[in-house]
């Protein structure tokens, strides 16, 4: 996974409530094997009309926007689906933050598996950074993990909370499982102990 | 001792260890697995040389891609990409040495649905799986969640989680249900009363009187959808309808593990005084049979009432509605009974149970559908498909003119052939109503088995109580 210490680059607007999985990544994407390729799939129907052509007036189409690394959204963004091909397609298009007032709870850890930071903020200051994306490729915010803070292309810094063991593993891009294996006696122990306590699961 | 809740109850049973900033690393005592969030996290583990650790506690069966003809077991009806997806994940159980119900098995279905019926899922538990729907499993008093492929890779090395707790939120559903409505009607108007988000950052516990009187299969469908409204998992505290569904399944102990278990068992409900972060209270008087006329699960409403106008609505919700509107092909004040549809789709983890099926069947039996109306059934497994044969409803529903199908996921999710068109409008027993979900430019309807039966009837989404009082 890669490290996440700072980042500074453009934020692209979208502002719609209740982005879902399906729309991020949708189904006939998910048959792949691997993790890589998705990002030219990247919400694919929003993005291109049934003959493939792009949808000029879709965010990501916008030549201000094709470079985004950051995206300022609506409420609730990556709600249904457990798919982890929604932050492996926003990583492959080269989106490491995602800005909104809430995220769905799957999607909000997939996230932080892939490198990716999701930023939880208050309405007023979605609002702010919102606005501030909607100036297109020269407003560039600045996520800094390491002071938790995000900053306007004018330069107002707003903070930011995040749990200090992600933020860990984002800052030094560590494995989970590699982290997990350390406690392997901890796992035995508790097994040994299940066995006597509920036999049956 | 402090009085805790369910949830509680079952967390502090599988906590294997907590860090000081309240990460903790929970046992799960089950692992789901299907083949389209597992291949990469099977591929980790090879390229790591690790092994799974549980594999006896882990259970993979293929659902999502899998073709639900008569006539599937040619492998010319799976698209390549489709096959090689079962391929992976019937190499990968082998290799792994992990349970596994391949797809010419007659125990083959939706992941979900073939947890429960062969006892894998029992209650107290922890259950995972690659899948958003894991919920379903909660109507046992299993704590049951979906997660994402690092995560499935994580279980499969570590038979552990890494997670932080989430808050309670107790859903009570007072008083009986009215005739016509449904466990699907409760958990839709659940979602409609707190939103998609509403249940974000907590685990949901349903009771009261109406979740009692479910069966184990309505409690499932009520259960399935607690992701809908956002939260992590759903939970029913077990009972003795819990304990009889479970008794004799073939992977539920046995004698007197059984009596031992089931003492256990008894113990897990949330105690008097236990503390709630978040409460609402719904009569189930006042539950209606229900449908949806957005493209988010929140958008719903009784059938008795009236496509809403996005000036009904405030902040983002405003510009969401007016696209779901366009989307949808709908306009405002618009009868939800006079909208007319194309195609059913009963079946999905949601309402592919028995239960389902024979609720479908009681209306529709000596009817027909609608000329022109494509309708289909697809059991939720072989077993419910077998188990609907022996009761007669596939001759219920041939008669009636619905395709009768093999088990699998379907057109809940089309990553089979089962797809909408751009612009067919469907009634569905599924559980969502996204852009796209059903096919790209396909609008779905959510509804219970008898809505979606009494829709097939007619052509048009219609109050299933109006035909159960025809035929009284």
């Amino acid at each position: 996974m890669d490290k996440f210490t700072k980042l500074t680059g453009i934020a692209a607007p979208m502002p719609l409530v209740n982005i879902d999985t399906d729309m991020i990544i949708p189904k006939q994407f998910l048959k792949t094997i691997k993790r890589s390729g998705l990002g030219v799939n990247l919400f694919d129907e929003m993005r291109y009309n049934l003959d493939g052509s792009e949808i000029a007036e879709f965010v990501l189409n916008q030549p201000a926007y094709r470079q985004a690394q950051i995206i300022v959204a609506g409420e609730n963004f990556g709600c249904g689906s457990s798919r982890e091909h929604a932050p492996w397609a926003l990583l492959d298009f080269g989106i490491r933050c995602v800005i909104s007032t809430s995220f769905a709870d799957i999607f909000y850890n997939n996230c932080f598996k892939n490198g990716i930071l999701p930023i939880v903020m208050p309405q007023e200051v979605v609002d702010v950074l919102m606005e501030d994306a909607k100036k297109g490729a020269n407003a560039r915010q600045t996520v800094d993990l390491e002071a938790q803070t995000v900053t306007t292309s004018d330069g107002r810094v707003f903070p930011f909370d995040v749990d200090a063991h992600r933020k860990d593993c984002l800052i030094n891009g560590l494995d989970d499982i590699g982290l997990t294996m350390v406690k392997v006696k901890a796992i035995d122990s508790f097994e040994q102990k299940a066995a006597t306590l509920r036999p049956w699961a | 001792m402090t009085a805790r809740t369910l949830y509680d109850k079952i967390w502090d049973d599988h906590m294997v260890d907590q860090a000081e900033d309240g990460t903790c690393l929970l046992y799960i005592d089950r692992h789901l697995v299907h083949e389209v969030t597992s291949p990469q996290a099977f591929e980790g583990l090879r390229m790591t040389g690790r092994k799974v650790r549980a594999p006896q506690k882990t259970i993979a069966v293929p659902d999502h891609n899998v073709p639900t003809t008569l006539d599937r077991a040619n492998a010319a009806t799976m698209t390549e990409d489709s096959r090689i997806q079962v391929e992976a994940l019937d190499k990968n159980a082998k290799d792994f040495g992990i349970n596994y119900y391949p797809v010419s098995d007659v125990r083959q279905g939706i992941v979900h649905i073939v947890g429960p019926e062969q006892g894998w899922t029992l209650p107290g538990m922890t259950v995972v799986c690659g899948d958003s729907h894991t919920a379903t499993h909660g109507a046992f008093g299993a704590l049951a969640h979906g997660i994402g492929t690092s995560e499935v890779e994580h279980v499969l090395a570590t038979q552990t989680l890494i997670q932080r707790k989430a808050k309670n939120f107790k859903v009570e559903i007072t008083g009986s249900l009215m005739p016509g409505v449904t466990a699907k009607d409760i958990t839709l108007s659940v979602i409609g009363a707190t939103g998609t988000a509403g249940g974000t950052g907590y685990v949901i516990e349903y009771c009261g009187q109406a979740i009692r009187e479910l069966s184990m299969e309505g409690r499932m469908t009520v259960c399935n959808m607690a992701i809908e409204g956002g939260a992590r998992a759903g939970l029913i505290a077990p009972d003795e309808k819990t304990y009889a569904y479970c008794m004799g399944r073939p992977h539920a102990p046995k004698g007197a593990a059984w009596e031992a278990a089931v003492a256990n068992w008894k113990t897990l409900f949330s105690d008097e005084g236990a503390h709630w972060d978040k409460v609402i209270i719904l009569k189930g008087e006042d539950i209606a049979p229900v449908v949806t006329w957005g493209t988010s699960p929140e958008d719903v409403l009784p059938i008795t009432g009236k496509v809403p106008s996005p000036s009904d609505f405030t902040g983002g919700k405003v510009e969401a509605v007016q696209r779901a509107l366009d989307y949808m092909g709908l306009t405002p004040g618009q009868n939800l009974s006079d909208i007319k549809i194309d195609t059913v789709f009963i079946g999905s983890c949601t309402n592919g149970r028995i239960e389902d099926l024979r609720a479908a069947a009681a209306i529709l039996k000596g009817k027909k559908k609608k000329d022109g109306i494509r309708a289909m059934v697809v059991p939720g497994s072989g077993l419910v498909r077998a188990q609907a044969e022996e009761e007669g409803l596939d001759q219920i529903f041939l008669d009636a003119g619905f395709e009768w199908r093999l088990a699998g996921c379907s057109m809940c999710l089309a990553m089979n052939p089962d797809q909408l068109a751009p612009g067919e409008r469907c009634a569905a027993t599924s559980n969502r109503n996204f852009e796209g979900r059903q096919g790209r430019g396909g609008r779905t309807h959510l509804l219970s088995p008898a809505m979606a039966a009494a829709a097939a009837i007619t052509g048009h989404l219609t109050d299933v109580r109006d035909l159960m009082t025809e035929t009284v």
